[in-house]
């Protein structure tokens, strides 16, 4: 508890990553068009299978109606007023991490994201994503003596076709929801990984991505397939300058464990929020989905979510393989305007399937919050059981929190159960606080960070510490 | 894309004739404000036609069978209604008044009110058009709301039976009110299946109180449609007790729009009871408009063959101090099928609110489907809400114990079938009713064993 008291005493200013890096970058023209899209293939030296990929979702696309089921308002997007691809420049691409630019080295730096593999203090290997391209991907040798697979998408396109061809779409298909259509047909980098049968990856992966340029949308596309018997613990951040301007960021996320084999992914989300009066800020639509292909697989979804003006994201699992294990945890913050419609899905198809959803929702300000969540038991799921818990916090009587659990049961066998419950910070906890000297908004921080405790327990030590700051800052300014 | 075209069209030309045919014969046709009125909710009807899947609200029901029915409304039927006997549920000495409805038609010969205080004004709808008419306009025009609710607005354009009760100021009704309809015992011209458009109006002045049972039965397999509408005010400090058992007929399809309004310590307390009809819902929208006001939500649903029941439910705490319980209990069997949809919402500046949902349900086999969506809205910080669902079969430790005390399976199964209902029949304030109902869960249960067998 001191630990996080300290940490949120430590940081002052409200959005610390909201510089920008001046940089040459390339872009491709203004707008969407199916030009765009063959100049991004074309950039990228795709074969002709995926540049038709991308055409059929992009035609596609055009024929989807905007979803517009979610809990979020906000004004329509002009898709032509974007740019679909920017990268920095560079001559060839950087051989080795000493090549990537100094500029560059310079702002995951200040972002807390060491590319120096020597400076490492314990063993996490990093793909640095910038605007539309990968920068650096880290500790690759000794990955790859474990024949561990860990790279840009686009490098893997070119280096191990086959399984890109094979589980790409695979689990969200190019038709699924408008964002992830889109996605697929202007994706422009993401993270690969590929672990094979029976190993456990030797140290965490994780993909930092980073928007820099002005008017432009980020598109990334990560596949993560874990082998029979495998284990991987893949962690993903984000920053985004401040700016007035929405940015739009559609990522699909699809991951695949086959038998036995175990995926953890994490995230902490924190783009750009906007500003106080909701001017600016990330739209964070992205579709992510789980398929545990194999028996007694398992993928767990640990997400916290402080940043965007407006996050639109489901986490979800396909529980296909007998006794497989699906797994949501989840923290979302929202302060001043931010809106976030966010949930999981947990589709039981195989017997014996287990699911457990923990979800903590934090509300202040005049934001507004929505836990949207499906649990399907299919009727072939015998056995299968799911336990949902969602808890919402709300600071203030300006902002709102609403759960929307959806629960379909075909099996008898399936045991099915929601809890919910809404309330505040108790006077009574506050008062004890206090009373004890501690300052209205580090009691706040407190009581909300042993609020969220399950779930902050469930991420890797390396973000647990990050997170716990964000509870702190992601509130501050909404007590008094 | 197909289902949406299909929408738009379902069902609306031919309600649009058949309202032609019925529109002399419709209670008030003289009126012109009646007509007006009617007019207006046909246009809305007509614009919508009848809901469909795509429909968020009506996601987990399709009325797709109900829209290929050639249904032809009651009132072109000609009088007088069946003679035949019908089923009550309290004795005729228990209750303060009795009204009886065959297929739609009053049946003077079983109705009676010989119970109910000076003031109280309890007539059919179409006694009430010629003796209150003030009353009923103002009841009527009080509260529209036809867009986007076209069963609501099919139901103004139609309406042709129902009731409407007045309580008066301070007036306080010790037995309860017992409306008994019984449907689908004749047929239309060529045979055609009846459609019902009955309008329930519950007016409880200030510090009133009134019991108030409605009884929906159907003999034999005939396909009807009742469509109601129950149009509810609770004054400040009022009470309302309102029951409700709807055992319709097998083939028949039932909805009930049910819109109430509670006002300052008022207490309104409403209980359903299904285990009939083919395809019903409940369509529930309880306002808390006065500080202090009290709702008590609740019910039983007992499905099986290849019955659908939805329960649909939205609650809106408007005022700080509100407090609102909702429990409903569903045993679901064969390839039956239950919904559950609740809402509750609380809005801004509604502090201090007091909110719990629950809903659980038992599947007793491997066809029968449960699909629940509890939701919760709020927008005030200072509230205490909760919701919880649960989906299951009986616990295997339970039985197991029964077992172990050497009570066979069959008997361990339904005594915990029949403890798994009790709480929430628990809810009913009114012993007779609690009596009559739990031996309805046993016979719901005799039924379902000589099925097995």
């Amino acid at each position: 508890m001191n630990t996080a008291i300290e940490t949120v005493r430590s940081v002052t200013g409200t959005y610390k990553y909201g510089f920008v890096t001046d940089i040459e970058s390339e872009t491709a023209p203004k707008g969407l068009n199916e030009g765009t899209i063959r100049f991004i293939s074309a950039k990228k030296n795709e074969p002709g299978w995926l540049l038709d990929w991308r055409l059929r979702a992009y035609r596609h696309w055009l024929s989807m109606p905007e979803p517009k089921w979610a809990k979020v308002s906000f004004p329509p997007i002009d898709y032509q007023d974007s740019y679909y691809y920017s990268a920095p420049k560079t001559k060839d691409g950087p051989k080795s991490l000493d090549e990537v630019d100094p500029e560059l080295r310079r702002t995951y730096e200040k972002l807390g994201i060491p590319l120096h593999e020597q400076e490492k203090l314990s063993g996490v290997a990093v793909d640095a994503v910038f605007d539309s391209v990968s920068v650096a991907t880290t500790f690759r040798k000794q990955l790859a003596e474990h024949g561990v697979v860990f790279c840009s998408i686009s490098e893997a396109v070119e280096t191990h076709p086959e399984l890109v061809r094979k589980y790409m779409g695979s689990v969200v298909p190019y038709t699924d929801n408008k964002h992830a259509t889109l996605n697929s047909a202007v994706f422009t980098d993401g993270t690969f990984v590929y672990i094979p049968p029976g190993v456990r990856c030797p140290m965490e992966l994780s993909t930092y991505f980073r928007i820099n340029a002005k008017n432009t949308g980020q598109f990334e596309r990560t596949l993560i397939i874990a082998d029979a018997g495998s284990y991987v613990s893949y962690l993903e951040g984000c920053t985004a300058p401040m700016r007035d301007e929405n940015q739009l960021h559609a990522a699909v996320v699809e991951l695949i464990a086959l038998d036995e084999a175990e995926i953890k992914y994490s995230t902490v989300q924190n783009w750009y929020p906007g500003d106080a009066e909701g001017r600016g800020g990330i739209y964070n639509f992205v579709t992510k989905r789980g398929a545990c292909r194999g028996h007694h697989s398992k993928i767990s979804w640990t997400q916290v979510e402080t940043g965007s003006a407006i996050t639109w994201k489901y986490p979800s699992c396909i529980l296909q393989g007998d006794y497989s294990v699906g797994e949501f945890f989840s923290i979302a913050i929202t302060n001043n305007r931010q809106q976030a419609d966010t949930g999981t899905k947990m589709i039981h198809l195989g017997r014996n399937t287990r699911s457990r959803i923990v979800s903590k929702g934090i509300s202040a300000g005049h934001a507004d919050q929505t836990y949207r969540g499906l649990v399907r038991m299919g009727p072939r799921a015998a056995g299968a059981r799911n336990h949902t818990q969602c808890d919402s916090l709300l600071i203030g009587g300006t902002c709102g929190a609403h759960t929307v659990p959806y629960i379909e049961s075909r099996n008898r066998t399936a045991t099915v159960e929601h809890e919910a419950t809404t309330s505040k910070i108790s006077d009574d906890q506050l008062f004890y606080c206090r009373q004890r000297g501690i300052p209205e908004e580090t009691a706040v921080a407190l009581v909300v960070n042993g609020f969220c405790r399950e779930v902050l327990q469930q991420l890797p030590m390396e973000f647990a510490v990050e997170a716990q700051k964000l509870v702190g800052i992601s509130l501050e300014g909404s007590v008094g | 894309m197909n289902s949406m075209i299909g929408a738009t069209a379902t069902g609306v030309p031919s309600w649009l004739r058949s309202h032609e045919d019925a529109q002399a014969r419709l209670p008030g046709a003289d009126r012109p404000w009646l007509c007006e009125r009617r007019a207006e909710a046909l246009a809305a009807f007509a614009a919508s036609g009848l809901p469909t899947r795509r429909n968020e609200a009506w996601k987990y029901t399709d009325l797709k069978a109900l829209g290929s029915v050639p249904l032809m409304p009651a009132v072109t039927m000609p009088e007088p209604a069946t003679a035949c006997p019908v089923p009550t549920v309290l004795a005729d000495d228990d209750v303060a008044a009795r009204l009886v409805f065959v297929d739609g038609r009053v049946r003077p010969d079983l109705s009676h009110s010989r119970d109910l205080p000076a003031g109280v004004v309890f007539a059919d709808l179409t006694a009430g058009l010629s003796r209150h008419e003030a009353l009923l306009e103002h009841c009527l025009g009080h509260r529209n709301g036809i867009t986007g609710r076209s069963l609501l607005a099919l139901n103004t354009a139609f309406m042709d039976g129902g009731f409407m009760l007045r309580v008066p100021r301070g007036v306080r009704i010790a037995k309860p009110i017992e409306i008994d309809r019984l449907s689908g015992q004749a047929r239309g011209s060529d045979g055609a299946p009846l459609a019902h458009h009955p309008r329930i109006i519950v007016w409880i002045e200030d510090g009133a109180e009134a019991t108030v049972l409605e009884n929906w039965a159907g003999g034999g397999d005939a396909v009807y449609f009742n469509n109601a509408v129950a149009d509810v005010w609770v004054g400040n400090a009022a009470r309302l007790r309102h029951y409700r058992l709807q055992d319709e007929g097998a083939a028949a399809f039932h909805v009930t729009t049910l819109r109430a309004e509670v006002g300052r310590d008022g207490d309104y307390e409403t209980f359903s009871f299904s285990t009939g009809a083919r395809l019903s819902r409940l369509d529930a929208d309880i306002g808390l408009a006065g500080t202090g006001a009290h709702v008590g939500f609740g019910g039983v649903f007992m499905m099986r063959g290849r019955q659908h029941c939805d329960t649909t439910s939205v609650i809106d705490h408007h005022v700080p101090h509100t407090a609102c319980r909702e429990v409903f209990k569903g045993v679901i069997d064969g390839n039956a099928r239950g919904v559950f949809q609740g809402r509750l919402v609380v809005h801004p500046g509604a502090d201090k609110t007091d909110g719990q949902q629950s809903c659980r349900t038992l599947l007793l086999s491997d066809g029968a489907e449960i699909d629940a969506k509890p939701e919760l809205e709020i927008y005030a910080d200072d509230v205490k809400c909760s919701h919880g669902a649960t989906a299951g079969q009986l616990d295997d430790n339970a039985l197991f114990f029964l077992r172990a005390r050497g009570i066979d399976e069959r008997t361990a199964r339904r005594l915990l079938i029949e403890a798994f209902l009790a709480d929430a029949l628990d809810q009913i304030s009114l012993p007779a009713l609690r009596t009559r109902l739990t031996e309805r869960v046993e016979e719901w249960m005799r039924d379902r064993r000589e099925e097995h067998e």
